[in-house]
């Protein structure tokens, strides 16, 4: 039996993760949260402009803002800066060579603190 | 005792010259303990003879039976269908990425080996100065053991040029310019100090910093090079060298 098939496009075969190990899931979210961070900063100085453009501007501003879409989107902002943030800390100490053969314990205390973090801050922005 | 049958398909990747890739399937009766190679070489035996694919030594150390088992890279001679599949299962069986395929299972590393021998990775080295960074020894086989002590004791270097390392690395994918883990881990044992050629190779935009710290060439490495670890020391080194040059002290420092 046989079967065509076409060769998976280079982007598609990033994404073969799964089958790979933690420091393959490590880089893949860091990519992924950095590629969310670089958009959000661009929406966020979008909607801060805003701001210049006068009192009234500046209360639709604010109600915009309170709404629970915006409060969750700022969650998932938190997430990524803090799993960005807290595994770049990682990439900085084993890029100096420090604690490169204990790589997989570092990301999962670091993966853990920042779950937890991100756990820390969702109960105090949906429950406020 | 009778031995333990499994029937297993075996989906392999086939690709004649600009041909369309598609994969053919092979049901085989195999035993669970018998290796990935043993089936393909029986799927050549007994049922295609235009199978290509290639392999030598049989037993870990020539570096040439490298595929994608399932996506993950094996040297298919030590990994058994047991660790890979089970009864009444598919295994895949693809070649390496990040190399042009020449036919089927086979790919051209052609440019591995020449950027091998381009940085000088010698073949053998005192045992001695053997670095086993995070394998303890723990047995006389090991080097860290009683061979140690022997002034004359050399041993082969650990990587056998698999490539399987380049064919994990998610950078050598996107980055054809990238000198890849295996190339970075070859001077990584060498060490760049005093070495200006080495180190421009490794201290620049395609070498040591264009890693991303997936680790998946040292996940794959079936030889205990460990050229994750090699490679942020190779950072290290070049870092060190670079104050060492900002403080107008050189090569020799
Ligand atoms: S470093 Fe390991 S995986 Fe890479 S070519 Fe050498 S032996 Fe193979």
């Amino acid at each position: 039996m046989s079967v065509q098939t076409r060769s998976p496009s280079r982007a598609a075969q990033w994404l073969n993760f799964p089958h790979r190990g933690v420091g393959m899931w490590a880089f893949a979210m860091n990519r992924l949260s950095a590629l969310g961070l670089a958009v959000y900063l661009f929406l966020h100085l979008f909607l801060l402009r805003q701001l210049a453009e006068g009192p009234s501007a500046f209360d639709r501003f604010i109600s915009l803002v309170r709404s629970p879409l915006f409060t969750l989107s700022e969650w998932v902002v938190v997430v990524g800066g803090l799993y960005h943030g807290l595994n770049g800390v990682r990439v900085i100490l084993t890029s100096l060579g420090v604690a490169v053969p204990y790589q997989r314990q570092m990301f999962w205390i670091l993966f853990g603190i920042a779950a937890l973090g991100s756990l820390a801050f969702a109960i105090r922005m949906f429950t406020a | 005792m009778t031995a333990e049958v499994w029937t297993v398909t075996f989906r392999v990747f086939r690709r004649k010259g600009a041909e369309a890739p598609h994969y053919d399937f092979f049901r085989l009766e195999v035993s669970p303990d018998e290796y990935v190679l043993d089936a393909i070489e029986r799927i050549w035996a007994f049922h295609d003879r235009s199978l290509v694919y290639r392999y030598a030594c049989h037993h870990a150390t020539c570096g040439a039976c490298g595929m994608r088992v399932n996506s993950v890279e094996k040297l298919t001679c030590i990994t058994t269908i047991r660790s890979v599949a089970r009864d009444g299962g598919e295994v895949t069986v693809e070649p390496l990425r990040n190399f042009p395929v020449i036919s089927d299972l086979t790919v051209d590393m052609g440019d591995l080996y020449r950027s091998m021998e381009a940085v000088h990775y010698p073949a053998v080295s005192p045992v001695a100065a053997a670095p086993l960074p995070t394998i303890p020894a723990k047995d006389g086989i090991s080097p860290g053991g009683p061979l140690r002590e022997e002034p004359d004791a050399h041993r082969l270097n650990d990587c056998i040029e698999c490539g399987l390392c380049v064919s994990a690395c998610p950078i050598a994918t996107t980055t054809a310019g990238y000198l890849g883990p295996a190339v970075l881990a070859a001077i990584q044992f060498q060490g760049i100090s005093g070495k200006p050629a080495l180190a421009g190779l490794a201290d620049c935009e395609d070498g040591v910093w264009r890693c991303h710290s997936a680790y998946e060439c040292t996940a794959v490495c079936p030889s205990l090079v460990d050229p994750g670890w090699r490679i942020m020391d190779l950072r290290k080194q070049a870092i060190g060298r670079r104050f060492r040059r900002l403080f107008g002290r050189g090569e020799t420092a």
